[in-house]
């Protein structure tokens, strides 16, 4: 069956991963980017396909979802976008935070969690240059990461092979509704003719929704990476100070720092990440840059004298109770949102492609949309 | 003044990075590549290009056109990416 | 107020005096040992006693007019941590050479011309015994005078443009006294016989694990071989220059605007950022005269001279003048990359070859940050400061329009590697003692 032609606002992993379920229900999609196609928080994280950090909750339920769709997704894609299930592996130095860590692990377990409980010894076998001072780990072996812009512009080649249209360079300004309906999408160029907007902006998605007339809540919070210089394998998992689960949960403006070290396919180590509230300043803060080496340097000693050749940062998208926005918007038929993601787009992007597109046909969803809804607390502005 | 490299003693006049000091002496590489195991000398010269790695006193990825040795300094070739030790 | 210089070229070196002499409190911080730069390489200038120089010394990173400096050996986990407010900075960071890749030029004894120059001029140290000279610019010139003072045989020096440009500008280059050095060149060159031939160039190295010869051919104006022309020469050596590079972490860390990959300055040597100004190579290229004026007009400047440096001021004209020729004189032609064949590394930090980079346009790469990530050019410890502009060019070339994010190599927002126990160790303010 034909649906009605969507526009997709936004080419990150979001937008890209809505407009491939929706081109492959059928629909005509057309993505529009005010940048280049990609590059904005889908360019700037680490590839990230977690489930260690997530409590048992709706945000679990999509990611075990994504988990579970992202193997198929990426072999119906048929491009190698660096896919690499090398597990986390959350470490704790203090007892306070080794008994938060195992108490939550066991929370995690009945959910479906594969959640490991290792001894420091084992920590060590897996990790030979983590630090001595680890008293509890977990090791989570469904944590996998990928590479993000890869990923992104595989999803978003496949729209194209069906016929769907990219179009980078264009800003969509506003909505063209006609008796509440949308009916196109302006943008500098011109409209573009619609009956389905898709709003996945990522941290932009407030202020598109806003030009659109129909605002939703949803801020920016900075991220910055550190990248070492290639180095002899030396971090095997996603490792992390078991201090990460509170940061993301969080929403504090000052700086948060929860320590992950992986390394990448290119020899390169990461570490990240930072979390502040600084709308989209983009400069660099010493400060921010020193926190993640001091603890990077907690976990892995070896790496204190090891070159660090970039710091790069970028902006995630996050609703005042944290749970991404997808859904239809309440006030203007055929709009709908796909965003507020945090730093976790891209392993949600799967089911979130998925659950928009089950929703937009009225197919029976695979997960429970509820949490997600557009008119909860908060978001409708 | 005086260094070692690749266990060998070289005598180091003043104002000489270790580059210099290896050109004099005739090297023209004392690095290979990561991926392709190729051999690297100094390119830029300048402290851009990053070509011209050296391990000194245990630390990899030192530019040697740009450092200066100081007496005693033990400098070895670096094979591809390394770990400090 | 205090004003600090960053660099010690010969336009930081201008610039800190011309400050220190307004009465400012200066800070010139310069990574090399002593000062003077790469152009007064061997010969060090002197300081103002009244400036303090911090020889030795990295800025890493700026935060607005707060410098993050490590000052030690280069590359030494245990270097002293610097932190610097300033009132006033002046980026006088120089440039570095730009070579177009070519089959075989990441063999060891392969250099750049810069780097010649350096060992040459520097420490008296030759990077061969046989060596061709090859690229474009009036600065090959010197490069082969301080090879043939250290007693190499320069075969010949190969200018791949015309010569003929310059006869445009006979008053440009008087005016800028360049005449008599261009004089002094071809008198050196031509007692030691060394032919310097134009429209003609190394297109390519060979050797096993060093270079052992180079494939020089004759070039049409836009450098694309011309059939029937190559010559084998043994050599044991080539050094290399296409120009240069602008050396721009700072300026774009702090915002500054740029024009045609320069800092952009206005006639103090003012950039758009307020509190910074910029001079030398940084803001354009035109040797070592112009970027000493520019350097004593933007010192002044920062240092809120009472009166303005009406000489200076006109010798950077008069250098502007022949700063634009030169550009005019020597272009980098389209045809250089019909030089390439597919196993040419156009990446030396990751060895990504040109087919590499084909492979990943034909997926559909089409910006700096997808065909980075796609091919991994760009992402070594050099950070595409040798092979950026390259690739961004050669894309541009494969896919018929400019890339819309090429400025994304100029972005580095650590200026230059540092150990990350240092970045953990970092004080986040100034010490007291300054």
């Amino acid at each position: 069956m034909r649906y009605p032609d969507v526009v997709v606002v936004g080419s990150g992993v979001i937008g890209a991963a809505c407009a491939e379920a929706l081109s492959a229900a059928g629909a005509g999609v057309t993505v529009l980017d005010r940048g280049p196609l990609g590059a904005g928080t889908s360019a700037a994280g680490e590839g990230n396909v977690l489930v260690s950090d997530k409590g048992p909750g709706p945000e679990l339920d999509l990611a075990l979802a994504s988990l579970r769709r992202w193997p198929a997704l990426l072999d119906e894609l048929g491009v190698d976008v660096e896919w690499d299930a090398k597990g986390g592996l959350v470490v704790a130095t203090g007892d306070e935070a080794a008994k938060a860590l195992l108490g939550f692990a066991a929370d995690q377990r009945p959910e479906g969690v594969d959640a490991r409980v290792v001894t420091p010894d084992e920590a060590h076998e897996r990790e030979p240059h983590l630090t001595p001072a680890v008293v509890a780990a977990v090791h989570y072996p469904q944590d996998a990461q990928l590479q993000p812009v890869l990923v992104t512009k595989a999803l978003l080649a496949a729209v194209r092979r069906r016929g769907g249209t990219l179009r980078p360079g264009v800003r969509a300004t506003g909505l063209r509704r006609r008796d509440d309906r949308v009916v196109a999408v302006r943008t500098a160029g011109g409209d573009v003719p619609c009956g389905i907007v898709v709003n996945a902006c990522g941290p932009w998605s407030g202020e598109v929704s806003a030009a659109f007339g129909a605002p939703i809540t949803v801020l920016p919070r900075r991220g910055v990476i550190l990248v070492t210089a290639a180095l002899p394998p030396t971090v095997r998992h996603k490792v992390y100070d078991a201090d990460y689960v509170g940061a993301v949960a969080s929403g504090d403006a000052d700086l948060q720092i929860s320590t992950v070290v992986e390394s990448t396919a290119g020899g390169t180590v990461l570490i990240g990440s930072s979390r502040q509230r600084v709308g989209f300043d983009d400069s660099i803060r010493v400060e921010v840059l020193r926190a993640l080496a001091r603890r990077a340097v907690g976990l892995f000693p070896v790496l204190a004298d090891v070159p660090v050749v970039r710091a790069y940062g970028g902006f995630r998208p996050y609703a005042p109770d944290h749970l991404p926005v997808v859904g239809a918007d309440p006030r203007c038929a055929g709009l709908w949102h796909a965003t507020g993601h945090e730093g976790a787009g891209i392993g949600l992007a799967a089911a979130t492609g998925r659950l928009l597109t089950e929703l937009v046909t009225g197919a029976e969803p695979h997960l429970d949309p509820t949490p997600f809804r557009v008119d909860r607390p908060g978001v409708l502005g | 003044m005086r260094i070692t490299v690749d266990g060998e003693p070289h005598d180091v006049p003043p104002g000489r990075t270790i580059a210099g000091v290896l050109i004099a002496a005739g090297r023209s590489s004392w690095r290979t590549t990561r991926n392709g195991d190729r051999p690297r000398g100094v390119f830029c010269g300048i402290g851009v290009c990053f070509d011209c790695l050296v391990v000194v006193n245990g630390v990899p990825d030192v530019r040697a056109c740009l450092r200066y040795p100081a007496d005693g300094d033990v400098v070895r070739t670096q094979h591809g990416a390394e770990l400090p030790t | 107020m205090r004003v600090v210089v960053v660099g010690g070229g010969p336009a930081g070196l201008a610039a800190a005096d011309a400050a220190v002499r307004a009465g400012a409190e200066v800070v010139l911080v310069d990574s090399e040992p002593w000062p003077g730069g790469q152009y007064h390489r061997g010969t060090p200038q002197r300081v103002d006693s009244r400036v303090r120089h911090l020889a030795s010394s990295t800025v890493w990173a700026v935060e607005g007019l707060r410098l993050h400096v490590r000052r030690g050996p280069a590359d030494s986990p245990h270097r002293t941590p610097h932190v610097l407010d300033a009132d006033a900075v002046v980026l006088a960071t120089g440039a570095h050479d730009r070579v177009v890749p070519f089959p075989g030029w990441d063999l060891p004894g392969v250099y750049t011309a810069g780097a010649a120059q350096a060992l040459a001029k520097g420490q008296g140290v030759a990077v061969g015994t046989r060596v061709v000279v090859s690229g474009t610019g009036p600065f090959l010139l010197p490069v082969a005078e301080s090879l043939v003072r250290v007693g190499t045989q320069v075969l010949e020096v190969l200018e791949a443009n015309a010569f003929s440009t310059w006869a445009r500008y006979p008053h440009t280059l008087a005016n800028v006294g360049k005449l008599g050095e261009l004089a002094r060149y071809a008198g050196v060159l031509g007692r030691h016989r060394i032919p310097v031939r134009t429209r003609a160039a190394v297109v390519a190295a060979h050797g096993d694990d060093r270079v052992t010869a180079v494939t020089v051919a004759r070039l049409r104006p836009d450098w694309s071989v011309v059939d029937g022309t190559r010559r084998r020469v043994a050599v044991d050596a080539v050094c290399v220059g296409h120009g240069f590079t602008p050396r721009l972490e700072l300026a774009v860390g702090l915002g500054c605007r740029l024009v045609d990959g320069f800092v952009a300055v206005d006639a103090t040597g003012a950039t758009s950022v307020p509190g910074v100004y910029a001079a030398g190579e940084v803001t354009g290229i035109g040797g070592a005269d112009l970027a000493a004026a520019e350097g004593a007009v933007a010192g002044s400047a920062a240092a809120r001279a009472p009166e303005p440096p009406i000489a200076a001021m006109r010798a950077v004209r008069r250098g502007r003048r022949f700063a634009m020729a030169l550009v005019a004189a020597h272009p980098v032609g389209g045809g250089r990359h019909g030089w390439l064949l597919a196993d040419t590394v156009v990446c030396r930090c990751e060895e990504v070859t040109a087919h590499d980079l084909d492979v990943a346009l034909d997926r559909g790469a089409a910006d700096v940050r997808t065909l980075k990530l796609a091919s991994r050019a760009g992402l070594g410890l050099c950070q595409g400061r040798v092979c950026g502009r390259e690739v961004a060019d050669l894309a541009a070339a494969r896919l018929g329009h400019p890339l819309p994010d090429a400025d994304a190599f100029h972005r580095r927002p650590l200026a230059t590697p540092l150990r990350l126990g240092e970045l953990a160790d970092t004080p986040l303010l100034p010490e007291e003692d300054l």
